[in-house]
C-alpha cells in the first residue's frame, strides 16, 4: 500500500522545478544543477555567470546597439531598432530568448516573458555553452579582452559623450559614419591586436592625445629631400624606403587613417579607435558563428537531456524545451520559401553530434575519414579539442564527414555571372564529398569572403593622394554606388583624394581604377 | 550561484538618444511625408501618430560590398532531391536567384514603415509653420488639471483635515481600546463621597481604598489612550483632474470656385489644421464644419470639401448664412464654443460684400469666439500687398468688421509661414485661460 504515490512523491521532489512561472530562488537551484552537471560530466570550463532579466523592450534596444549593453549613440543604432521593432511587431521575427556578451563575468540576459522551462533551457545554452566557449576558444582567447570589453565601452560611451558635447553633435556624426563605413576593413586578421585596459586607457589618454598633438611627424616632411640623397637613389627605392616606414600595405584601413590621416583632430582618431577596437572585438564572433551555437545548442541539448534522464525536469517541461529546440534547428531546404541560408544553430549540433557518434560507433567510412577520432570512445575530449582550437572554416574543413553531408544532402551551385544557368559542381556522392566540405569551409572564412581592400601607397610629396587596392578574387568586383560612398567617407577621413585599383588575384592586372577625383 | 541583477525597472527607452538621432538625420525626408499626410490626410488625423515610410536619402550605411552580377562563386546548399553533377539549372530572371544565400528573404527596405510620436509629428509639422517656441509648448501639453476630491488619506496637510472622518476613526478606537468614559470615573466618585459620608468602620474604609485606587487606574488609562490620537486623523485626498471643457465647433469655410489652384487649397488645409490643432488642445470635444460655396454654399465632407471643384461665382455671404443656420439648428450657443475658419482668394461680387458685413456684425460675430480670415494670394503679390489696406472687395468689407470686433483676425497668406500670426492673438491669451482654470 501506498508505495505507488510514495515513489512519484519522491520523484516529484527532485524536480528542479514544476510549472511554467519562474522566480530568482528557482533560477538559481537550475542554474546550480545545471553548471555543477556541465562542468562535472562534460567537463566546461566557463566564466562566473552574471544573469540579468530583461524585458522585451529591453531585449530590442540590445538588438540595435550590435548587442552590447553600453554603447555610444548614433542615427544607425535608431534606425536598426526601428527595424528590429517593425519584424517583431509585424512577428515576422521573434526575439531571441537570451543574449549573451563576452565579458568576464559573462553577461547573460534572460526574457522575462520566458517560461521557467525556457529559462533553464537558455541558462544550459548561453550561461554554459557560450560561456565555455568564449572562454575556451583560441580567438577570443587571443583577440578579445573579456575582463577589459565593458569598461571599455563605458570609456567609449563616455568619451564620445562629451566629445558630442565639446565638438557638436554634426562632427561626432561626420567621424563615426565615416568610422563605421569602413568597419569591414578595420580589424587586424592577422596579427593580434594589443589587449585593452580600459583603466590605463582613461588615464594615458590625454597624455598621449597630448604628445601626438605636440610631436611632429617625419614622414610629412614638406622640405623637398636634399639633393645628395635625391641623386644617388632610384625612384624604386624611394618608394620601397616609403612604404616601410608607413608599413605598407596595410589591410586594416581605419588603423592607417587613424595613425596618418593629417586633416584628423586628436578627438577624431581617438573615435576611429573606439570604432576600430569595437570591429575588432567582434571578428572572432563572425568567424565561430557554427562553432558557438553549435556548441551552445549541443551543450543545453546534451545537459536537459541529462537532467531529464534523472528525473530533474518534468515531461511537460522537456516537451516545451524539445519544441524549443527544434525551432531553433529547424533547417529548410533550399527551394523551401522559408530557406533563408543554412542555419548555423543546425550545422553546428549535427556536426558535433556526428563527432559524438563517430568516437563511440564509427563505420568503416568514418574510419577511413577521421582515422584518429573515430572509435576513440571519448567524444568529450575531441569536442573540448575541437571547441578551443577551431573557427567554422577550420572545423568544417577537418570534422565534416561524409555521412553528414549525405544526410544534409548537400550540393554545390556553381554561378557564373554572365551565365544563364547555374551549373551543379558537386553533389553528395564519392566524387563530390570532399569539394562540397572543401567548399562550405571555404564561404564560412570572413576573411576570404569579404573584398580584400588595403592602402598600398601614399603620395607623400606630391598631392597626397591615397592610393588603395582592391584584389579581385574569381573576378567579383565591387558594387559600385556603395563603393563610391565608401570611397567619400575614406577621402572625408583622410583629407586628400583616394584612388581605389582593382588588381586580378591571379594576373595581377589593373581591372579598374575609381578616384575620388571622379567623383 | 551566479549574480541575478533584475533590469526590468530600469528606464526604457534606452535607445531614444539613437532615435532622436536618426529622425535628425532623416529630418527633411520625414518633413516631406508629414507635408503629404497633411495634404492627403484629414484634418483631425494629423494631431496623432503618423506612419511614414522609412527615409533613404542620408540614412544609407555604405560598405565596400561585392557586386552581385559579377564574377563566380558557389553555393553551397542544403537538401538535393535531383540533381546530379553537371545539370544545369537556368537561372530565374530579375536578379537574385534561387542560389543567392537569401532569395526571397531579404525584404527590400522600402517596405519598411514606422510609427512617429503625435509630438514628433508636431515637431516637423511646425518646423514648416516656424511656430514660437511657446506657442508649440503650448500645443503639445495637455489640458490642465483641476484637484477635485478624492476619498480621504492618512497624511496630507492640516487644512485639509477632515474632522467627521477623523472623529469616527477616533470613537472606534476609543471603544476598542476601552478608554474609561467620563461617567465611568463620576460614578466611583461618587461612591467614595458616599462611602466617606458614612460612619467610617474596618469594611468601608477597604473599600474606599480600593475604589480611589481604581479611580486612580482608569485615570491613568484615560491619560495614556488619547482622545485623539495620531492615527485616527484624516485628510481629504484630492486627484487631479482634467478640467472638463466645453465643446468646440468649428466652421471651415471655402470659396472653391475654379480660381483656388492646388496652392491655395494646401494652404488653406494647413491653415484649417492649425486652428484645429489648436482647438483639440483646448476643448474635450472638437466638431469640424466644412462648408463650401460657389455662388450657393454648401456643407459637406471632408474630402469633398478638399477635392472636388464646383464652376460658378462667388457669392460669400451665402456660406455665412450656411454657417448662420447651422448654428441655430445644431449648435446652440450655451453649449458651443463656435470658432470659424475661412479660405478664399478674395473674389466676391461687390454688391455681396455690404451683406457679408451686415451677417457678420449683426449676427455671427455675436456668436463666434473667434473668426478667422485668410486670403490666399500669389507669393509674387505679397510685397504688394503686404501692407497696403486697399485689396479685393472682400478684404476691404473685412477690414471695416475687423476694426470693430477684435475676436476677428484677418490676414493675408502666400506661404506657410504666414499663417501662424493670424493666430498669434489666440495663442497669446492662452496662458491667461490657464491660470483662470
Amino acid at each position: 500500500m501506498g508505495r505507488g504515490p510514495m515513489v512519484s512523491q519522491a520523484r516529484k521532489s527532485e524536480l528542479l522545478f514544476s510549472g511554467s512561472d519562474w522566480d530568482f530562488r528557482k533560477l538559481a537551484r537550475v542554474y546550480d544543477e545545471i553548471e555543477a552537471i556541465g562542468i562535472d560530466e562534460l567537463r566546461l570550463d566557463i566564466y562566473p555567470v552574471q544573469m540579468e532579466v530583461i524585458s522585451s523592450e529591453q531585449m530590442l534596444d540590445a538588438y540595435s546597439s550590435v548587442g552590447m549593453p553600453l554603447m555610444y549613440r548614433h542615427w544607425s543604432f535608431g534606425k536598426h531598432f526601428l527595424y528590429n521593432e517593425l519584424l517583431y511587431r509585424k512577428g515576422a521575427r521573434g526575439l531571441a530568448y537570451e543574449l549573451v556578451i563576452n565579458s568576464n563575468p559573462c553577461i547573460v540576459y534572460l526574457m522575462e516573458e520566458n517560461t521557467m522551462a525556457l529559462q533553464a533551457l537558455v541558462t544550459a545554452h548561453a550561461a554554459l555553452g557560450h560561456n565555455h566557449f568564449f572562454k575556451n576558444n583560441h580567438l577570443f582567447r587571443q583577440w578579445t579582452d573579456a575582463g577589459g570589453i565593458l569598461s571599455y565601452l563605458d570609456f567609449a560611451k563616455s568619451y564620445i559623450t562629451r566629445c558630442e558635447e565639446r565638438h557638436g553633435l554634426a562632427a561626432v556624426e561626420a567621424v563615426l559614419d565615416s568610422a563605421h563605413a569602413l568597419m569591414e576593413q578595420g580589424v587586424f586578421r592577422y596579427h593580434r591586436p594589443p589587449k585593452l585596459s580600459s583603466e590605463q586607457q582613461r588615464e594615458g589618454l590625454r597624455e598621449r592625445l597630448e604628445y601626438e598633438e605636440r610631436s611632429y611627424n617625419d614622414l610629412w616632411r614638406t622640405l623637398p629631400p636634399s639633393p645628395e640623397t635625391g641623386k644617388t637613389e632610384t625612384d624604386g627605392n624611394v618608394a620601397a624606403e616609403r612604404k616601410k616606414s608607413l608599413n605598407l600595405p596595410e589591410e586594416n584601413l581605419l588603423y592607417f587613417l587613424e595613425k596618418n590621416s593629417l586633416v584628423l583632430e586628436p578627438w577624431q582618431r581617438e573615435i576611429i579607435r573606439i570604432v576600430r577596437v569595437i570591429a575588432q572585438y567582434f571578428y572572432p564572433q563572425r568567424q565561430t558563428q557554427v562553432m558557438n551555437e553549435g556548441c551552445a545548442t549541443f551543450v543545453h541539448y546534451t545537459l536537459m537531456n541529462m537532467l531529464f534522464d534523472r528525473g530533474r525536469i518534468s515531461e511537460g517541461a522537456m516537451i516545451e524545451i524539445l519544441r524549443n529546440h527544434s525551432n531553433v534547428i529547424f533547417q529548410p531546404a533550399f527551394d523551401d520559401p522559408r530557406y533563408s541560408g543554412i542555419n548555423p544553430y543546425a550545422l553546428g549540433l549535427d556536426m558535433m553530434q556526428d563527432i559524438q557518434r563517430i568516437s563511440t560507433e564509427p563505420t568503416a567510412e568514418d574510419r577511413d575519414w577521421f582515422p584518429d577520432i573515430a572509435g576513440r570512445g571519448d567524444w568529450r575530449d575531441t569536442l573540448l579539442d575541437a571547441w578551443a582550437n577551431h573557427r567554422d572554416e577550420s572545423f568544417i574543413r577537418q570534422y565534416l564527414s561524409p555521412a553528414l553531408i549525405r544526410k544534409w544532402r548537400l550540393f554545390v551551385l556553381s554561378d557564373t555571372a554572365d551565365e544563364p544557368h547555374y551549373e551543379v559542381a558537386s553533389i553528395h556522392n564519392e566524387r563530390g564529398y570532399s569539394k562540397i566540405r572543401s567548399a562550405l569551409a571555404q564561404s564560412y572564412d570572413v576573411g576570404a569572403s569579404r573584398p580584400d581592400i588595403q592602402v598600398v601607397d601614399v603620395d607623400l610629396l606630391g598631392d597626397r593622394h591615397l592610393r588603395l587596392q582592391h584584389t579581385v578574387k574569381d573576378n567579383i568586383m565591387l558594387e559600385g554606388e556603395s563603393r563610391d560612398a565608401t570611397l567619400r567617407h575614406i577621402r572625408r577621413l583622410w583629407g586628400y583624394d583616394v584612388s581605389l585599383a582593382a588588381i586580378d588575384a591571379e594576373t595581377g592586372a589593373m581591372l579598374s581604377e575609381r578616384s575620388t577625383k571622379e567623383l | 550561484m551566479p549574480i541575478f541583477i533584475d533590469r526590468r525597472l530600469n528606464p526604457k527607452d534606452k535607445s531614444l538618444g539613437n532615435r532622436q538621432r536618426f529622425l535628425r538625420r532623416a529630418r527633411e525626408e520625414l518633413k516631406r511625408s508629414i507635408r503629404d499626410h497633411v495634404r492627403t490626410g484629414r484634418i483631425a488625423d494629423i494631431d496623432r501618430e503618423h506612419a511614414v515610410p522609412m527615409p533613404r536619402k542620408g540614412t544609407s550605411e555604405p560598405t565596400f560590398s561585392d557586386a552581385k552580377d559579377s564574377g563566380r562563386r558557389q553555393h553551397i546548399l542544403p537538401g538535393n532531391k535531383t540533381f546530379t553533377a553537371g545539370d544545369l539549372i537556368p537561372k530565374p530572371s530579375g536578379g537574385g536567384g534561387a542560389g543567392s544565400s537569401g532569395p526571397g528573404t531579404t525584404e527590400s527596405e522600402d517596405d519598411f514603415r514606422f510609427v512617429l510620436s503625435r509630438e514628433e509629428v508636431l515637431d516637423l509639422f511646425f518646423e514648416d509653420l516656424e511656430l514660437p517656441d511657446l506657442v508649440k509648448l503650448n500645443l503639445k501639453q495637455i489640458l490642465s488639471f483641476k484637484p477635485r476630491r478624492a476619498g480621504f488619506t492618512a497624511s496630507g496637510t492640516p487644512t485639509n483635515i477632515n474632522v467627521g472622518r477623523t472623529m469616527r476613526h477616533s470613537h472606534g478606537r476609543r471603544i476598542a481600546l476601552k478608554r474609561p468614559k467620563h461617567e465611568e470615573l463620576d460614578a466611583i466618585a461618587r461612591q467614595i463621597a458616599e462611602l466617606e459620608s458614612k460612619p467610617p468602620d474596618a469594611a468601608i474604609r477597604e473599600r474606599i481604598v480600593a475604589l480611589r485606587e481604581e479611580l486612580d487606574r482608569l485615570e491613568r488609562r484615560r491619560r495614556r489612550i488619547a482622545y485623539v490620537d495620531p492615527v485616527d486623523i484624516r485628510f481629504n485626498r484630492f486627484d487631479p483632474q482634467p478640467i472638463p471643457n466645453a465643446s468646440a465647433v468649428m466652421f471651415c469655410l471655402m470659396d472653391v470656385s475654379g480660381s483656388m489652384g492646388e496652392r491655395e487649397k494646401d494652404l488653406a488645409k494647413r491653415f484649417f489644421v492649425l486652428l484645429h490643432l489648436f482647438l483639440t488642445r483646448r476643448y474635450e470635444r472638437t466638431d469640424i464644419v466644412f462648408i463650401r460655396h460657389t455662388h450657393e454654399a454648401k456643407e459637406v465632407d471632408e474630402h469633398t470639401f478638399f477635392y472636388h471643384t464646383e464652376s460658378g461665382g462667388t457669392v460669400v455671404s451665402t456660406a455665412l448664412e450656411e454657417m448662420y443656420r447651422i448654428i441655430e439648428k445644431r449648435y446652440p450657443v450655451a453649449e458651443w464654443n463656435i470658432y470659424a475658419a475661412q479660405a478664399s482668394d478674395g473674389d466676391n461680387f461687390a454688391t455681396d460684400s455690404e451683406r457679408c458685413i451686415e451677417l457678420l456684425d449683426g449676427k455671427l460675430m455675436r456668436l463666434c469666439q473667434y473668426f478667422a480670415y485668410v486670403e490666399i494670394i500669389d507669393e509674387r503679390e505679397s510685397h504688394i500687398f503686404g501692407t497696403t489696406e486697399n485689396g479685393t472687395t472682400l478684404w476691404r468689407a473685412y477690414s471695416e468688421v475687423d476694426e470693430k470686433w477684435p475676436n476677428f483676425q484677418i490676414r493675408r497668406i502666400a506661404a506657410p509661414a504666414d499663417i501662424y500670426p493670424v493666430f498669434r492673438e489666440l495663442f497669446a491669451r492662452q496662458p491667461a485661460l490657464r491660470k483662470n482654470a
